[in-house]
């Protein structure tokens, strides 16, 4: 009984793609937010080179008899240099008027002694600009001196390029490490639902004890309806079980009374008519019997053959037990059970179902060969391993060979032989459960065979 | 044989009962597992017929006890399960064999022919008479001390024979017991049958006698 389950999406998946896609976005936001705070501390750096270069020029311009003298000093060209070979511009202005330098350099209004930073294209390059101001105090007038000092940004790029790529770095390690821990957190996750799966799993179709493994809170109402629903299936088995058992008992005991007093009777009795009528009710209490217990037998069949449980057993042993709990009733017939077969032959299957199976076969071939006749039942382990059991009586009708295994169905040479159909469908009912056959054929010397293939 | 049956139904005890002394046997019934236990202590049996539900206990419970009690009397259980692991459960505990309800009372004869064979018990029933010695529990005759081998019908219908010697069996009573009931007999069958036990029986003092129309009798010619 295996039902095609409905699957929608797999609990491990959507936590790995949650996960992982959270661990790229932080990824992204750590890269961006050390890229930005990083930039913001070199741009503060180069503006504050920038001051310093500018202070000192402004520092050094002087008034002396009305004539403004402005010196660069080396100095600031000096702090201004870098690796990248930056370019540096410079205009200087009094008041508004054009002094020395570049005269297409942005100029602004400054107040007092406070610089202006800014950020402009100049010549195609970007450039940081610095603009400060002084007012110089000669004899006869004051005057306002601004300087304005740009210095291109191939360092600042630089640095930046490098920053970015350590930055990159740090995301790729950080979402590695996200991942990484996702992917174990949800194996965990998973692990919890997998270690209950396989415990139920492993259990044989008889075991129905509740779980008392420890299980996280989460599946804790999972278990305990598993639990529940275990018990009750338990209880309305046992009850089944109990109910069959007992049903068993209310009709056998009773019928086994009316057999052996039928029995008795007869042995009184010496009116023909009478004897005749005895004689039937004892077939119909033993075909009656037998129906009912091949009935169970196959449900119970039916029910381990959904369930396979594979044991090692020697199949020599299990014949010859099923062989010796029958030779008393062969041997009322004067029949031989003779088995042949190699000392061992190791499977591993269901020995109750097999056993039912052979008991099946074997109690036909006792019904149906003659008195004093034989009835050989060989294991073979090689090219398959099967268990034949022949007899030497009529055979099967060969028009019915393939129809005989049907189940409740009985061959047409059957008049006058307990039985209930049963036997040769509970044998294939267990060979096909193992994966092999039964097959039906008469020997050539007269007699039946049924091949158990397993 | 002496039999100790174990079985609560009462009408199905006097049944199996009567069934049985009608083959010469003597049975004691014990209605539960306090009686079984008193009887087992007081009398020997050759063996124990035992039914599983009983009313004090389970008759399981009783097995045990009785091998634990190192007592060998060999027990046949009668079930009126037929789950398999029943079977091998009761087997398990150290019953000999064990026969679905209903069952044949020749099947039940059988085994427990074959239960005290395994047994090698010492068998009380050693018929000697006119010459031969007769061993049914062993499936063995000696004839002037000259052993012969029987086969089972041929050894069944001189038991019952020899058990009413003197007594006419029709043919149809000998067919009864000597073949199941599902079987298609001819009446025939059981001459052949009586044919082999004269050639058997020819040396002893032993003899069947055909009654025509009536049936067959053992006679003891001396």
């Amino acid at each position: 009984m295996t039902h095609s389950l409905s699957i929608s999406g797999s609990l491990r998946n959507r936590l790995v793609l949650t996960l992982t896609g959270g661990a790229a976005v932080l990824a992204l936001v750590l890269f961006f937010a050390i890229r930005n705070y990083t930039t913001q501390i070199a741009q503060q750096g180069q503006d504050s080179i920038l001051n310093a270069a500018v202070t000192s020029i402004l520092d050094a311009a002087s008034i002396r008899d009305n004539i403004i003298e402005v010196d660069i000093p080396y100095a600031s060209f000096s702090m201004l240099s870098t690796q990248s070979d930056d370019l540096v511009f410079y205009a200087i202005y009094q008041d508004d008027t054009f002094l020395s330098g570049y005269p297409e350099l942005p100029l602004t209004n400054v107040t007092g002694r406070a610089s202006i930073f800014q950020t402009a294209l100049y010549r195609g390059e970007t450039v940081r600009l610095v603009t400060a101001g002084r007012v110089l105090i000669g004899t006869q007038k004051r005057t306002q001196i601004r300087v304005v000092l740009a210095q291109s940004q191939g360092e600042l790029a630089d640095t930046l390029r490098q920053i970015s790529r350590t930055a990159a770095l740090f995301g790729a390690a950080f979402f590695a490490l996200l991942v990484a821990l996702s992917y174990w957190a949800t194996s965990t996750t998973i692990g919890q639902l997998k270690r209950l799966t396989t415990s139920v799993t492993r259990r044989g179709p008889q075991d129905l004890r509740p779980f008392v493994k420890p299980v996280p809170t989460e599946m804790a109402p999972l278990v305990t309806s598993l639990n529940s629903l275990m018990g009750r299936l338990d209880h309305s088995l046992s009850q089944s079980e109990d109910f069959i058992a007992e049903a068993a008992h209310r009709v056998r005991t009773p019928l086994a009374t009316v057999r052996s007093y039928a029995e008795v009777t007869l042995q009184r009795v010496d009116k023909e008519e009478n004897r005749q009528s005895l004689r039937a009710m004892i077939r119909a209490i033993d075909e009656s019997s037998r129906a009912a217990g091949q009935l169970l037998d196959h449900a119970m069949i039916t029910l381990r053959s959904d369930h396979l449980e594979r044991q090692d057993i020697d199949l020599v042993t299990l014949v010859h037990e099923i062989v010796l709990r029958l030779t008393p009733i062969a041997e009322m017939k004067d029949l031989e059970l003779c088995l042949h077969g190699d000392s061992n032959v190791a499977y591993s299957g269901d020995p109750v179902l097999i056993q039912n199976a052979v008991r099946n076969l074997i109690d036909n071939a006792i019904k149906y060969a003659p008195s004093e006749g034989r009835v050989d039942i060989a294991i073979s382990a090689s090219p398959r391993i099967g268990i034949s059991v022949c007899d030497s009586g009529h055979g099967f009708p060969s028009a019915e060979v393939d129809t005989l295994a049907v189940r409740f169905k009985r061959g047409t040479n059957a008049d006058g032989t307990v039985g209930s159909g049963l036997g040769l469908t509970i044998a294939i009912d267990v060979a096909k459960a193992h994966g092999g056959d039964l097959v039906l054929s008469n020997r050539p010397e007269g007699g039946a065979c049924a091949l158990l293939l397993l | 044989m002496k039999f100790l049956l174990v079985e609560d139904n009462l009408e199905l005890a006097n049944a199996i009962t009567s069934r049985m002394r009608l083959d010469g046997h003597v049975v004691e019934h014990a209605e539960n597992l306090a009686d079984a236990t008193a009887f087992t202590l007081t009398s020997e049996f050759d063996l124990i017929l035992l039914d599983i539900m009983l009313p004090d206990g389970d008759g399981r419970t009783f097995l045990k006890e009785h091998r634990a009690s190192r007592l060998d009397t060999p027990v046949i259980i009668l079930t009126a399960r037929s789950q398999v692991s029943d079977r091998i459960g009761s087997l398990d505990l150290g019953a000999d064999d064990y026969i679905t309800k209903p069952f044949d009372h020749a099947e039940l004869g059988a085994r427990c022919r074959a239960v005290l064979r395994r047994k090698a018990g010492t068998s009380q029933s050693v018929i000697e008479v006119g010459g031969i010695v007769f061993d049914a529990v062993a499936g063995k005759m000696a004839v002037r001390g000259k052993p012969v081998t029987l086969r089972n019908r041929e050894l069944r219908l001189l038991e019952l024979l020899l058990n009413a010697r003197g007594q006419v069996f029709s043919k149809q009573k000998l067919s009864d017991r000597l073949f199941s009931y599902d079987e298609d007999v001819s009446e025939n069958a059981i001459e052949v049958y009586i044919g082999r036990l004269r050639k058997h029986l020819e040396p002893s003092d032993l003899s069947i006698t055909t009654l025509r129309g009536l049936g067959y009798r053992l006679d003891h010619d001396a």
